[in-house]
């Protein structure tokens, strides 16, 4: 086994192109993760019949089952079924963002659960409708308090998108075997992309438990 | 309803309140009448701070009702027959009431500003200038106008628990009531809430209802104090009457179990 430097900047730029396509599939399935949570918080606590029954099985379903089974089921069955024309790129990132979103929404379940009674009982001493309740009282101090928990699980999707490759999209790890495979040569493209998941996901990680701290600090 | 002014602003009428098996409230009556300040003393326990909790609509009854100026609070009337508030109608009542906090509870994502102007803007349409100037002329009697800017956590408790009378008192209730408000203060920062208060009861004509450990304060300022024991009124007097010469062997042993503690 031996190193080509030459070969390793041949295949550089294709790489760079396939990192791409995993930031942009982390950044819509993040997107999504994030809304998508919030929503499912929100339905639970609501207590609303039937809906929240359903939401809760939804969720629990979807953290009992493999992220794959669900990507697979997504592009094979739901998306031909209901005559969706999504490209795989669509169709892995909502995958991967519905998937985060049944661990975000315990994020932010847990994190409005932390707000002390006494903020709700002051609102509703002021007779704050329901709306402002949650816009301006709850969520402002719930979300900065969950941020560290969401981004580790942000970081957690990056790592996850070589699993789309399933469905044909071509990310980094994707790239990496396309260029590996035209040229019989592996060693240089799968190194350079485990690196750049490396070079990404460890400050990144860092950072986010620099995020920890502050918030810690302020509570 | 009627707002006569010889009604009284709030009644209880067989109130019962229930916590599992264990009877909080048991069939309590009392009014309470427009600009009164009435202080509520007891054990812990005793059910004071429930009172002021069923009337902030924070718990629910069990049994009886609550009326606010001869409306009812925690019922209405549909078809000739009492049943319990849906939110709209307690929204619309429970606005006339305020409370301040034991933990004074304010925003802490907000300003002490924003914290007082809030309500006002968001719950009776006050336009933003309306609201602030009122929120300066408030901080300006809690004696904090230098802090308006600031935000709750740079705050002392005193200072903190200024700002929640401010807050309160910026939706212009009809009645306030007071739980425990200094009791999470330190020693030397309770007398400037109670100064505060005092000149609150003195200068307006909101009818007040606390519960307080303050037996000096209690005295000074109340029209009317109710010794509580198990969920009942045990003894009902003014004050001169209540603290020099209780009727209610209860009373004698809490009162002197309180002014030998301070």
């Amino acid at each position: 086994m031996t190193w080509d430097w030459d070969y390793a900047r041949e295949v550089l730029p294709k790489l760079l192109e396939g990192l791409l396509v995993t930031f942009e599939a982390t950044v819509v399935g993040s997107l999504i993760a994030y809304v998508l949570g919030l929503v499912f918080a929100f339905i639970r606590r609501s207590r609303i019949p039937v809906l929240s029954q359903v939401v809760w099985l939804f969720v629990e379903f979807v953290r009992s089952t493999p992220l794959l089974v669900q990507v697979f089921f997504l592009y094979y069955v739901l998306q031909p079924e209901l005559g969706l024309l999504w490209t795989s790129f669509l169709t892995g990132s909502i995958a991967l963002g519905v998937h985060y979103a049944c661990y975000t929404a315990e994020v932010y379940r847990a994190g409005i659960d932390a707000i002390p009674v006494g903020q709700w009982e002051a609102a509703t001493a002021l007779s704050l409708p329901r709306s402002r309740v949650w816009l301006g009282v709850i969520l402002p101090q719930a979300v900065p308090r969950v941020l560290p928990a969401l981004g580790n699980y942000t970081i957690s999707m990056f790592k996850e998108t070589p699993l789309l490759i399933a469905i044909g999209v071509v990310d980094l790890v994707g790239e990496a075997r396309g260029v590996g495979a035209q040229s019989y040569r592996y060693v240089e493209p799968f190194t350079i992309a485990g690196l750049l998941f490396l070079l990404l996901s460890y400050p990144a990680s860092i950072l986010v438990r620099r995020l920890e701290r502050r918030v810690n600090r302020q509570h | 309803m009627s707002t006569d002014s010889t009604d009284p602003t709030i009644t209880f009428d067989a109130v019962t309140k229930r916590f599992g098996a264990h009877v909080v409230l048991d069939e309590l009556s009392f009014t309470v009448d427009p600009g009164e300040f009435v202080t509520l003393i007891g054990p812990s326990g005793s059910g004071k701070t429930t009172i002021l909790r069923l009337l902030m609509t924070l718990e629910k009854v069990d049994g009886g009702t609550i009326s606010i100026d001869g409306e009812y609070l925690s019922h209405m009337e549909r078809g000739g027959k009492l049943v319990p508030a849906d939110e709209k109608h307690l929204s619309r009542v429970r606005r006339r009431i305020g409370m301040v906090f034991q933990q004074f509870n304010l925003f802490p994502n907000m300003s002490v500003l924003r914290n007082i102007t809030e309500a006002p803007t968001r719950v009776l349409g006050l336009s933003k200038g309306e609201a602030e100037a009122r929120a300066v002329d408030l901080l300006d009697m809690v004696g904090l106008s230098d802090k308006a800017s600031a935000h709750p956590t740079q705050l002392s408790g005193g200072q903190q628990q200024r700002v929640a009378i401010a807050r309160a008192l910026a939706m212009r209730p009809d009645v306030l009531l007071l739980d425990e408000v200094t009791s999470a203060l330190d020693p030397e920062l309770v007398a400037g809430v109670l100064s505060v208060l005092k000149e609150i009861a003195s200068t307006t004509d909101i009818t007040m209802l606390c519960v307080t450990h303050e037996m000096q304060f209690a005295r000074d300022v109340s029209d009317r104090v109710m010794m509580f024991d198990s969920g009942r009124v045990i003894e009902d007097a003014v004050p001169e009457k209540l603290f020099t010469s209780p009727e209610h062997d209860r009373t004698k042993e809490f009162l002197s179990a309180v002014l030998n503690r301070a």
